[in-house]
């Protein structure tokens, strides 16, 4: 393991002090970590979309001095437009000049480099490399859920994450409903035991499904025919490695949830899915809807159902059954004995809640790494989830989160190789129950 | 524009820095007339100005943070004490604010012998863009405005759109010198923001030339993309409804229900006879709001109201545009209308929007007053009738029908579940339309139920202008947030579902929305707002079409 001892003058403020009590972690603080309430901290973006732009909104919108000085995109006119919107909202917090935008696949380590704290907000398959490359510098990190798509890629998070609390990193990962005060307050009275022991949980995310970007606009976009890279970064949600499906890049928040109430991952997952009305030119490779079984430690059963099909029965929701009682846990109310319902202030955007949060706790120094570990947890639930509907067999948590299948490119470039690829009709494999690979 | 950052770099100028920035924004009520009741102070003279209020310093030479005229442009805008009042006007740029600071910091010199006089703030939306929308020689007033504009910087906001569809090329071969309309003066105009000073000079020019804007030279397409589109898309439908149009008196006006060409989905549309009314509430109203009143009359021309709100069998017909459903069994043309596939379409929401709530049969909702709009111009090149949201004095007019008590039926709030969907018997959601008792009228759930979109942009003191009977009321928008909504919705009190209740929209309403820029289609946290569509007896021009339809403020 590299050590990361630090000569910067960072290691003699007070608030080191006050915190680090043993030399190893001294030892362990990476250079630019520091937690002074009155430094102006460096944030760099990657990943410019929507959410990410979003994301880099409320970072700027939290209190105390900090700058926007870098930003990394794959594409320039999402980094662009990216740039003139935050422009526009935070005028003299944006200090990104020319030099300081990087595109492409490699730009995200660049832009690291010059922040205190960097938001990931790529495409999910990206994240397990650029969260372990931003611990290695030794940077504050929010990233976006899910933090990875596969098992090896959870894997990478993990061990970074474990690698990021002994650098005494701060890390925060984007389930925004562990920062909304109906969901804390509902969550606690199931902790408390208000509904007895939890013995099953259902979780919904069925709605009509996001955006398509289909190829035609792309070269329409390009003035040529995109390479098969460059469409698939650029219609991403439809691939596994760059989205990880549904279930994993939307529905993870339920199943976040579930684990959250549970305090614990399942370790057993039994599914069923498939393609049956989303299946045009533009949709890739991705179910349109999953159902599956967990089962948690406790031998407790939860089931989740997602779907991105119009016309449907929609829920996003999540409900347990107690010994003493039901709650609907995003409905915020409890039956039974100790009847509740929340009422009142529902407390500030929890989106601009989880980085007030993460900003205090970077600039107070208090401990905030627990979020990465969860994360990776309830991506990994989700995660299982897929496999278990892909290949149809019963998948345990130990098989699923050791699995050898990495579904993230050998090699990345715009004419490098996709780990799929369409057929001479523009079609692309899709996985069949029975079949598919299991782990 | 003066970014902060350069300012300091050089000192500021009292004439031509911060002079213009009083003389814009303080001086029309800190002068000798108006000083009474305005903390007896006055800005247009440097004796005057430098007058310390009680024991503070209005100007503190040196110290901004001591000088009330610096640290009142800098209160929250909900403070009573900011400077210059929200109601008036709009804040001080930073950039502007910044120039105070600045000048005060550097000593606040203000050349004697130098008075302020109030100029006129020009706005864009409000003064500049009827001039440029009129053709042939501009009015001499027009024309001071217009100078006047230029002389303050010439912004013309790149998001404001302009209503005409075709430009031209200029004239070939005018005289050295002279500014020809076309060749000159349209790319500048069409190039939105800020203007260069070259070209302030050549529109300055123009201007003093007499400004002529010829009637048959159109904007819209000079400034390119979507606007243009947009404009197109209006004339298209336009020619398509005038085509169309078979009514020609109110009397010609029938209830009809028209399914959606290539669909099996219907609505009904209920006549709605012209006719003047009351509107808003007596003082004397119960859980009355003072923004009803005061009560005035209000004349208003036939159109057909649909019965229900718009549901979610309706609406995404709009929103999924790709998912094109079969044609009926009953062997009706599969229509769809090229027009109407050129409209633009939401972008698909992230989350889902009925919140679980239901789809077949029950309201649409969460969607913007942008996205009701561009429904209202989908559907009007589907169906080839022209419609539209109701105006806040139409959906009102519809919702008393003929009524003058608090709720159409009496002021009984205890009858209101006879009628409508509330907190009281909702059960904390939305319900199906049309499942309670109509207004008088025949129509369902106008009030309760889903908050209702209107045209008009709210503004608590709006019916105060009106002394007499006015025809056809409609406050335009000139900024994103409040707009109307009326009607109140299933989680309301039965007071906040009376016919005069006005709400206005906030950005609350998309809080949870967690991209940047924030959807123009989709409100994440307003769960109770939906819309009906009317449709006008008189078919209003391509250009009237386009203005219902774009209010060119979605953009926050």
């Amino acid at each position: 393991m590299k050590t990361y001892i630090s000569t910067s003058p960072e290691l003699t403020r007070r608030s080191f002090l006050k915190t680090t009590s043993t030399l190893a972690a001294v030892a362990s603080l990476a250079q630019g970590v520091f937690a002074a309430g009155d430094e102006t901290l460096k944030v760099a973006l990657i990943g410019c979309g929507g959410r990410g732009s979003g994301a880099c909104d409320q970072a700027l919108s939290t209190t105390g001095p900090l700058k926007l000085v870098a930003m990394a995109d794959a594409f320039k006119d999402r980094l662009d437009s990216s740039y003139n919107n935050l422009k526009a909202a935070h005028a003299d917090r944006v200090d990104v000049p020319e030099e300081n935008k990087f595109i492409g696949f490699d730009a995200y380590r660049h832009a690291i480099a010059l922040a205190d704290v960097v938001i990931l907000a790529t495409p999910p398959g990206f994240r397990p490399s650029q969260f372990e490359e931003a611990v290695r510098q030794g940077k504050h990190i929010f990233m976006e859920k899910p933090v990875a798509v596969d098992g090896p890629g959870v894997r990478k998070v993990l061990a970074a994450a474990e690698e990021a609390k002994k650098k005494n990193l701060k890390v925060a990962v984007g389930l925004q409903r562990h920062h909304q005060k109906p969901y804390l307050e509902t969550i606690q009275r199931l902790h408390d035991g208000d509904i007895g022991d939890i013995v099953a949980m259902r979780a919904y995310w069925n709605g009509d499904g996001v955006w398509v970007r289909p190829r035609k606009d792309l070269e329409k976009k390009l003035g040529r025919k995109p390479t098969e890279m460059e469409y698939q970064m650029y219609n991403w949600y439809y691939f596994v490695w760059l989205c990880g499906d549904h279930i994993v890049e939307q529905h993870i928040h339920n199943l976040d949830v579930i684990n959250w109430v549970k305090k614990a991952h399942p370790v057993l997952a039994r599914g069923m899915g498939g393609r049956q009305v989303r299946k045009g030119i533009d949709n890739g490779e991705i179910f349109d809807h999953h159902f599956v079984e967990f089962q948690y430690p406790d031998g407790s059963w939860l089931s989740s159902q997602c779907r991105h099909i119009p016309g449907c029965w929609d829920s996003v929701s999540e409900h347990v059954q107690g010994t003493k009682g039901k709650c609907d846990v995003s409905g915020y109310k409890i039956e039974g004995e100790k009847a509740w319902q929340f009422s009142g202030d529902e407390g500030k955007d929890p989106y601009q809640q989880e980085h007030d949060d993460l900003f205090a706790a970077i600039r107070n120094d208090t401990p905030y790494a627990e979020t990465a570990e969860y994360g990776a947890y309830s991506t990994m639930t989700a995660i299982m989830g897929r496999m278990a509907t892909y290949c149809g067999k019963e998948m345990s948590w130990d098989d699923a989160i050791n699995s050898s299948i990495d579904t993230f490119p050998k090699v990345l470039g715009w004419d490098a190789k996709t780990p799929t690829a369409p057929d001479a009709d523009g079609r692309y494999a899709i996985a069949i129950p029975g079949k598919t690979k299991s782990f | 524009m003066i970014l902060a950052g350069e300012a300091a770099a050089k000192p500021v100028d009292f004439v031509t820095d911060v002079k213009p920035i009083l003389e814009m924004n303080c001086v029309s009520c800190h002068n000798p007339e108006h000083a009474e009741e305005n903390g007896k102070y006055r800005i247009d003279t440097k004796e005057e100005a430098f007058k310390p209020h009680k024991k503070d310093l209005r100007i503190s030479p040196g110290h901004p943070d001591d000088s009330e005229v610096y640290y009142q442009l800098l209160l929250p805008l909900t403070d009573e004490n900011h400077m210059p009042p929200t109601k008036l006007k709009a804040p001080l740029s930073k950039a502007d604010c910044e120039v105070i600071r600045q000048w005060i910091a550097e000593g606040a010199n203000w050349p004697d012998g130098v008075t302020l006089k109030v100029v006129m703030k020009v706005e864009f939306v409000r003064d500049i863009e009827p001039i440029l929308e009129q053709g042939g020689p501009i009015p001499d007033k027009a024309k001071e405005t217009l100078r006047l504009w230029l002389a303050q910087g010439a912004v013309w906001p790149a998001e404001v759109s302009f209503p005409s569809a075709k430009a031209t090329a200029g004239a070939a071969g005018a005289a050295a010198g002279q500014i020809d309309f076309g060749r000159d003066v349209v790319p500048i105009l069409a190039h939105g923001g800020s203007l260069t000073d070259p070209a302030r000079e050549t529109l300055t020019k123009w201007v003093d030339q007499g400004a002529v804007w010829p009637a048959d030279v159109k904007l819209g397409a000079a400034k390119g993309g979507a606007q243009a589109k947009d404009m197109d898309v209006a004339e298209q439908i336009h020619r398509v409804i005038l085509a169309g149009s078979k009514e020609q008196t109110p009397a010609d006006m029938k209830i009809y229900t028209n399914t959606i060409p290539g669909t099996s989905v219907t609505y009904a549309m209920v006549p709605i006879a012209p006719g003047e009314f009351l509107m808003g509430s007596p003082a004397t109203e119960a859980k009355r709001n003072v923004d009803e009143g005061p009560q005035h009359r209000v004349k208003i021309d036939p159109f057909w109201m649909e019965q229900c709100t718009v549901t979610w069998n309706e609406y995404e017909l709009f929103m999924y545009p790709e998912d094109k459903p079969a044609a009926p069994a009953d062997g009706t043309t599969n229509y769809t209308s090229e027009t109407a596939d050129a409209v633009t379409r939401p972008t698909k929401p992230y989350v889902e929007m009925s919140f679980g709530m239901g789809k077949e049969g029950y309201p649409a909702i969460s969607m913007t007053q942008h996205a009701a709009n561009i429904y209202c111009q989908w559907l009007s090149a589907k169906t080839g009738h022209f419609y539209r949201l109701p105006t806040e004095a139409e959906w009102e007019y519809a919702c008393r029908a003929g009524t003058t008590t608090a709720y159409f039926f009496g002021d009984d709030p205890a009858q209101l579940g006879e009628y409508a969907w509330f907190a009281d018997n909702s059960n904390f959601k939305y319900q199906k339309v049309g499942k309670k008792k109509p207004n008088p009228w025949g129509l369902f759930d106008m009030l309760g139920n889903v908050d209702q979109w209107t045209l008009d942009q709210y503004d608590a003191d709006y019916y105060k202008q009106f002394t007499e009977t006015v025809t056809e009321p409609w406050n335009k928008s000139v900024k994103p947030y409040p707009q109307v909504v009326r009607g109140g919705s299933w989680k309301d009190e039965a007071d906040k579902c009376r016919c005069a209740t006005r709400l206005g929209s906030t950005k609350a309403w998309k809080k949870q929305d967690p991209q940047l820029p924030k959807s123009i289609w989709f409100l994440t946290d307003a769960q109770f707002v939906g819309f009906r569509i009317i449709r006008p007896l008189k078919v209003p021009s391509a250009e009237e079409m386009y203005k219902y339809w774009h209010s060119g403020v979605e953009k926050e």
